[in-house]
This record gives structure tokens, C-alpha cells and sequence, in this order.
């Protein structure tokens, strides 16, 4: 190799290109259902930090492929991304990116800026467009903590590659609709990081109430959303127990009133 | 009439083996221990920014000496290598034994087919569940790998910084006392005997109770504290008798 490049996907183009996802196509036609789709995801922003969190359904259909998938992954120490959309090649894209920062990161010296990441990641979903053609759309959620300006953002993309900065709160996937009415009537701008699981949590509930794709928790099986926040202390996966308490809160919670909380009219 | 010039295989090698000697030699040392948390690794390296010490993957070290743009290239070589192994297969897929036997391939095809051998001698090291499990490999200019228990020393005088470190290492010795051991014993290479201060070193541990990715830097004030530490816990080992390197330094 010659003055390499700091990017493993353009390594791996040149030495293993069978390696990327999407390197072999089907011959044509709409072949979305042969992986199972992921759904729900919710971020939100609050001081000092944001905050990721996902379902664990995975479907087929009407059938539920997956009751215990992980959608969201840590990308560095002040990154993480979701996905939703084809499983199959979300995670690979997911895993690409995660070594495709590590790998910028070790062989500069230094990490990218913020902007930069959620940059390189927009070149990679662009990079699927031929995919997404084909029926395997893949939607990644971005956050991750600027530490230029201290704060918690947080980064949409659709199938084509662009990429949209969202304020203080965002979600895609099947249920985002209803999760984003959820999170709308509950969030305010002073959460603090346990509240701001919480409110993801009821989101998620909400989602799961009405989608049928989305998974709520699983108390029997004891299956709960993945979280993760990232403030200035860096990326942190909320330990499965405290998840698992809160979200016992919120089933709890919904017993009494199906309908969870709600807005103040006044 | 020209004679064409022969020089015999033994002298040719003896004669690159010479001049890399000569060109690692011109340069400062590094020091790869174990201590009681992980791997501690240490470089005498004036620069901030042009790095000695380096991670290649999640437990993985890597440490050089010599000429900077020749061990950069092994370092990055050995960072694409890392990240496809873990990519292709998985991230605990990645070992340092085969990082050094890459890079020993390497440089032994490098000092036997092309006219200069690389001035460059360097250490892979991977943090493991336990402390036995630690692996230190100790690779040169030829393409020798050495499989080193405990700690290393590479450079020009690595003979001595290594017969120092031998002296005082402790394998679960606390961080700042594994720190004091290095840079004590980095202080005395060829011979001399230095202050080395926070800004004459490269300091990084590969630290196992630490998740996902074990390999940090120290530096700032996080460095200057561990090395007050070090010297104090020395002093206070010595029986209050002030050392030569104390001497010097009040």
C-alpha cells in the first residue's frame, strides 16, 4: 500500500471487497423479505448528554423472528448508533462502522470530530443505495456527545444517504410514530439522565402498544430495551438490571392507567 | 578488466546486521512490564504527537524504537491487519501472537532480500483474563521474535535498561511503583543516569479490568501524580536513605 487512507471501508474495498455488505447483489426483483426487519429506536438529547434505546423485536412478517435482538450498538467512546430496517445488513453496516472509527481513530492519532463521523456514516448508507433499491432498507439513528460544544446530538438518515441533525429527540422504525407522540408530550428540556430513560421507556411501551413489530418488555422472559447514554464521561450501556427495574416501573405503572402518563393541559 | 565485486552472505548480513544496530542504537529506549492492573508500556519520546507506543487492537500494544517512519509503517500494517481479522471473524479472533509473526515475516524478508535493513526494534504486547495470560513478544530488525516473560526492554541499550528492570521488577507491583522501575530504568541507558520528567515520556497501559478496548495514555496530570507516587513509595522502600537519583534531584 502506498500513503494509505484512514478509512477501513476503502481498505477493504481494495484488499477484500467481498467483504462489504451488499458486495453481491441478487440478480433483480424485490428480496426484502429475506432477512427479518428490526423496528423501533428513540433518542433523545438532554443536558450533558443523549441518550439511545431500541426495542428487541425482530419480524417476518406477521411472524416474530427474534425476541431478543440488539439494535444498537456502541460506535466509540462518545458514539453509538441504532438501526432499523433489514436486520441482516444493518448489522453488518453497524459493525463496519464501529471498526471504520476505531480504525480512523488508531491510525491518525486521533479521533473525528463529530460532524465527521456522522458524515463518513452518511457515505456508507449512501454507499447501500443499491440495496435499499432492492428492498433491504436500512435506516441508521446517529448519537453521540460533541465534545466541542459539550452537548448530546443527535443524527437521522434516510435510504439515499442524507443526513439530517434532529433537536433534543428523534425515532425511526415502524413504531416511531407513536413512540415520537409519547416522547413529545413528555419530554422537557431540563431531564435528567434517569428521567430521560424513563421517558424512552414509555416511549417504547407506547410503541410496542400500537405497532405490532415493536417489542414491548418482556417481564416473563425478562427482556428489556437496550440503553445506552453517552455524556462527557463517555459511552456507558445502562446495566440490564436498572433497565430492567424501570421498566418493570413503567408495565406497573401501566396497569393502573393503560394509557401511561400524559401531558399537563394547563 | 573490472572484477566483479563479491562480498560473502556472512559478511553481508553481518554488515546489515551492524548498521541497524547502529541506527536503533542512536535512539532512546522503551520499556514494556507487567504490573498488577495489566501491561505498563514506556518510551523515552520527546514528542506529544509522533507516538512510540500505540494500540493495534482491544488488548493489543504495540512499541517501537528506532526510525520513526519505518516502525509508523509496521504499526499501520498492523492495524489494517487487526481490523480485517476482527471485521472477517471476530474481535477476540485478533491475537498478538499473530501480529508478531507478521511483523517478524516482515522484517525478516525485509533484512534478507533488500539492500538496508529496517532500524527498528519493537514489542507487541496483549493484556490477557490473567496475568498469566499476558503475552510480551520482543521482535528485532532480523525478524527474531523473542517471547519475553514479564518485562522487555528495546534500543540501543537495551542490555542495560534491561538488567536494571530485571533488578526491580515486580510483577504485581502497583502501577506508580511498575512507572518509578521504567523510568529508572530508562534513566540509565548507556551508562548515564538522568531525571526523566512527564514530558520526556510516553506513557500507556493496557489495562484489563478495563471494557471493550484496554489501551489508555497517561498523561498530564494524571502522569506527574504517578510519577510523585513512585518516587515516594521509592523512597520510602529505601529506608528514608536518599538514593543517588534523590540526591540529584533536592
Amino acid at each position: 500500500m502506498s500513503a494509505g487512507t484512514s478509512s477501513f471501508t476503502e481498505f477493504l474495498t481494495s484488499v477484500h471487497p467481498e467483504m462489504l455488505p451488499g458486495h453481491r447483489l441478487p440478480e433483480s426483483g424485490a428480496a426484502g423479505h429475506l432477512t427479518p426487519d428490526a423496528t423501533t429506536i428513540v433518542a433523545l438529547t438532554f443536558p450533558g448528554g443523549v441518550l439511545l434505546a431500541g426495542d428487541r423485536r425482530a419480524t417476518q412478517g406477521n411472524v416474530i423472528a427474534n425476541r431478543d435482538m440488539e439494535k444498537v450498538f456502541r460506535t466509540d467512546e462518545f458514539s453509538a448508533v441504532a438501526i432499523a430496517g433489514s436486520a441482516g445488513f444493518g448489522i453488518e453496516l453497524a459493525r463496519l462502522y464501529q471498526v471504520e472509527l476505531e480504525h480512523y481513530e488508531k491510525m491518525e492519532g486521533r479521533s473525528l470530530t463529530l460532524e465527521g463521523k456522522a458524515n463518513k456514516l452518511a457515505q456508507m448508507v449512501r454507499g447501500n443505495l443499491g440495496l435499499a433499491m432492492q428492498g433491504f432498507v436500512m435506516i441508521p439513528l446517529f448519537v453521540g456527545f460533541d465534545e466541542n460544544t459539550a452537548q448530546g446530538r443527535v443524527f437521522s438518515y434516510d435510504a439515499v444517504g442524507g443526513r439530517y441533525e434532529e433537536h433534543r429527540y428523534h425515532s425511526i422504525g415502524s413504531g416511531s410514530v407513536y413512540a415520537r407522540g409519547s416522547i413529545k408530550k413528555l419530554y422537557t428540556d431540563d431531564l435528567d439522565e434517569t428521567t430521560a430513560i424513563k421517558v424512552a421507556l414509555e416511549s417504547l411501551y407506547d410503541a410496542a402498544d400500537d405497532d405490532s413489530a415493536t417489542g414491548g418488555p418482556d417481564l416473563h422472559r425478562k427482556i428489556f430495551p437496550l440503553i445506552d447514554v453517552i455524556t462527557e464521561d463517555g459511552h456507558r450501556r445502562i446495566p440490564a438490571e436498572d433497565v430492567a427495574r424501570l421498566a418493570t416501573e413503567v408495565v406497573e405503572g401501566r396497569a393502573a392507567d393503560p394509557d401511561g402518563p400524559t401531558a399537563s393541559l394547563s | 578488466m573490472s572484477m566483479p565485486f563479491y562480498v560473502a552472505p556472512e559478511q553481508q548480513m553481518k554488515d546489515k546486521a551492524d548498521y541497524a544496530r547502529k541506527g536503533i542504537a542512536r535512539g532512546r529506549s522503551a520499556v514494556v512490564l507487567q504490573y498488577e492492573g495489566g501491561i505498563l508500556m514506556v518510551a523515552d519520546n520527546m514528542s506529544r504527537t509522533l507516538h512510540k507506543i500505540s494500540e493495534l487492537y482491544d488488548r493489543i500494544g504495540f512499541a517501537a524504537v528506532g526510525r520513526y517512519p519505518e516502525f509508523e509503517n509496521l504499526r499501520l500494517m498492523g492495524v489494517r491487519f487487526a481490523d480485517v481479522r476482527g471485521y472477517q471473524y471476530d474481535r477476540r479472533d485478533v491475537s498478538g501472537r499473530q501480529l508478531a509473526n507478521i511483523y517478524a515475516q516482515t522484517l525478516g524478508t525485509v533484512f534478507s532480500e533488500s539492500l538496508k535493513p529496517w532500524e527498528v526494534e519493537i514489542v507487541v504486547a496483549e493484556v490477557g483474563d490473567t496475568a498469566d495470560d499476558d503475552e510480551i513478544y520482543r521482535i528485532t530488525f532480523d525478524g527474531s521474535i523473542v517471547d519475553e516473560q514479564g518485562f522487555v526492554a528495546v534500543g540501543g541499550s537495551s542490555d542495560h535498561v534491561g538488567t536494571v528492570l530485571k533488578d526491580r521488577f515486580a510483577a504485581d507491583a502497583p502501577l506508580s511503583a511498575a512507572l518509578n522501575t521504567a523510568t529508572h530504568a530508562l534513566a540509565r541507558e548507556n551508562g548515564e543516569e538522568r531525571e526523566l520528567e512527564a514530558a520526556n515520556l510516553e506513557v500507556a497501559v493496557l489495562e484489563r479490568s478495563r471494557e471493550h478496548r484496554k489501551f489508555r495514555r497517561i498523561h498530564g496530570r494524571r502522569l506527574t501524580t504517578l510519577i510523585e507516587e513512585g518516587q515516594a513509595a521509592a523512597r520510602t522502600a529505601s529506608g528514608g536513605g536518599a538514593t543517588t537519583e534523590d540526591e540529584a534531584n533536592e
